[in-house]
């Protein structure tokens, strides 16, 4: 059973007072078009540091960062805290290869239908990673949302009474409205946040098809904010149709040019997931020494994202998985963990 | 014959209105949904939380909650704001969980076996669990039953179900009219009692006993005095579902 504590429930972790946020703007943050285009070793060296905050974009496996999680392990960046808002595949490599030790919890530790990630949920029984408070996916999302809306938090009626909220770091106060509880989650801006997109041009404008997940409030809370895009476009097509630019420029400091940057998870609409690559990751998951092995040929064992790309099978591999997401071959069998 | 997996999801599906929404899981509730859609439900909207909102997918069922099949064919697709927004807001009728362990008032843990600061067994966590138990108007819980799974008392309660009884709900904040609405285990289909909210039986699966379901236990459920077997699946039901899943990704 667990012992609720009020020490542990009044810790924030990635709140800031708005007006510090304001002045760390002004500071950082510019509306100079310059051309911020890098090489994905030099984004993350500049942008992620020992002891960050860490927060990627998309949702569960789909559209993640998974080329930058992999240059996060090369460079052997460490004492990571991540939020896991809804995160799969791109937290749990980083927690495998031990480069998180503390981690803020929506959703962690699984694959959905894949099955359980065995290397997340042993650093956490270990005690190598360190689960400073749970949240909800919806929780995430609201605290990004008060960091981009300059406040110190957002309102909602979400899992008001449970053991979630109070090792949330929320508080709960009677809405002077309602004259009924209310909970106020606590505004949260990462140290870094590392966005994975369909297009960008070399300023950061960027355009995503499909689900946005939490991406657009996210972009607007990081401190340092890292864009890696399928594809570098030319910025007078972004102008030529602004609505389709869901994270603007001036809240971006690095632009990385990374095709197929989210494999082997999907980017909806340009390729799907390479369930072959998957069930190798999770057969090899399942032993500390099947997973160093894993990261050896696929991270260290690779000096780019290119060399990892034709280690995973190159133009072939890459082109089916475009063919499957286009509905023109079918999908093959879904990879699951097998064992234990 | 159905297996145990498809018997739950069958009854499940049963459980969708014609006309209304429902927030899914990949997994079961997925299967549970999509066989609404293609039997008795063809306008239930479904929606996920990546942001789709009432795809019709082809080719396979979504694995990701996030993925493109999410919204394939649908309504529109917008973000986990604007779907948690239309749950809060008292859109969406039903809603999905599923979990490690769940108390006699249908409260869930999916956050841990053991203390949360040092876990014997770490779980997911809530995820959008927390949201769905407080928001959506009614849940159903799909989960296995035995007296691990069944427990007086959670290690960690992460979804709200009536907490410790009637009005408990309303008194932490949670919008007024909501919580657990039924129970799906391999054994039966459960209800909440309207004046104690604790778990009633409702439906037994054929082939099993009522002491079974009480052996499979830790808290005590009562009997609902009307109870009845669950109607078995019909072949419509039973084809239509297995060709959701031909890998047998679920089902299996």
């Amino acid at each position: 059973m667990t012992v609720r504590t009020e020490e542990v429930s009044s810790r924030l972790y990635g709140w800031e007072h708005p007006d510090t946020m304001r002045e760390y703007r002004k500071k950082h943050k510019s509306f100079a078009k310059k051309d911020k285009r890098t090489t994905l070793a030099e984004a993350v060296s500049r942008g992620v540091k020992d002891g960050d905050y860490i927060a990627f974009g998309g949702m569960g496996s789909v559209r993640n960062p998974i080329a930058a999680v992999h240059e996060i392990i090369r460079q052997k960046i460490g004492d990571l805290t991540i939020g896991t808002k809804g995160s799969q595949h791109d937290w749990q490599l980083l927690a495998a290869a031990g480069n998180v030790t503390k981690a803020e919890v929506a959703y962690g530790f699984g694959d959905e239908v894949r099955g359980l990630s065995r290397p997340a949920r042993a650093a956490a029984e270990s005690g190598r990673l360190k689960v400073l408070s749970e949240t909800t996916n919806a929780g995430f999302q609201w605290r990004f949302t008060a960091a981009m809306k300059g406040l110190s938090f957002y309102p909602t009626r979400s899992s008001l009474g449970t053991d979630t909220l109070h090792y949330s770091g929320s508080k709960t106060i009677i809405d002077p409205f309602t004259n009924e509880p209310v909970e106020l989650l606590p505004a949260c801006y990462p140290d870094v946040v590392i966005i994975h997109v369909h297009r960008a041009d070399r300023y950061g404008n960027c355009q995503i098809d499909g689900n946005i997940a939490e991406d657009i409030e996210l972009a607007h809370a990081g401190k340092f904010v890292i864009i890696t895009a399928e594809e570098i476009i030319h910025d007078e097509v972004i102008q030529q149709d602004p609505a389709l630019t869901k994270i603007p420029y001036f809240v971006v400091d690095a632009v990385v040019e990374v095709p197929y940057g989210s494999h082997p998870n999907q980017v909806p609409g340009l390729y799907s997931f390479d369930e072959t690559h998957w069930q190798e990751w999770l057969d090899a998951s399942l032993t500390d020494e099947d997973v160093e092995q894993y990261f050896n040929t696929y991270v260290y064992g690779t000096k780019d994202h290119y060399a990892y790309l034709e280690k995973i099978g190159g133009v072939r591999v890459l082109r089916e998985l475009e063919k499957i997401e286009k509905k023109l071959a079918p999908y093959p069998k879904v990879a699951r963990r097998r064992g234990k | 014959m159905a297996n145990e997996t498809e018997k739950m999801i069958v009854a499940a599906a049963r459980l969708l209105p014609a006309d209304g929404a429902v927030f899914v899981g990949t997994g079961m509730p997925l299967l549970a949904s999509v066989l609404a859609l293609n039997t008795h439900a063809p306008d239930l909207l479904l929606v996920y939380e990546g942001g789709g909102v009432g795809g019709k997918p082809t080719g396979r069922l979504p694995i990701q909650v996030s993925e493109s099949l999410t919204y394939e064919n649908g309504v529109t697709v917008g973000s986990m704001d604007y779907v948690m927004s239309l749950a809060q807001a008292g859109w969406i009728q039903y809603g999905f969980l599923g979990g490690a362990q769940i108390d006699q008032y249908g409260n869930l843990n999916t956050t841990v076996i053991g203390d949360w600061e040092k876990p014997k067994v770490r779980l997911p966590g809530s995820g959008g669990g927390a949201d769905l138990a407080s928001l959506c108007e009614k849940t159903i819980v799909i989960i296995g039953q035995d007296r691990k799974k069944f427990v007086k008392e959670l290690d960690f309660l992460t979804s709200p179900g009536y907490f410790t009884g009637p009005g408990e709900r309303e008194k932490a904040g949670l919008p007024a009219n909501t919580g657990p609405y039924r129970v799906i285990t391999q054994l039966g289909v459960y209800g909440f009692d309207k004046e104690t909210k604790k778990m009633t039986l409702l439906h037994l699966f054929e082939g099993h006993t009522l002491e079974e379901v009480q052996e499979n236990s830790s808290f005590p459920i009562a009997i609902s005095k009307d109870w009845t077997y669950v109607t078995k699946p019909t072949d419509e039901e039973l084809t239509t579902l297995r060709s959701l899943d031909p890998d047998g990704v679920v089902i299996a």
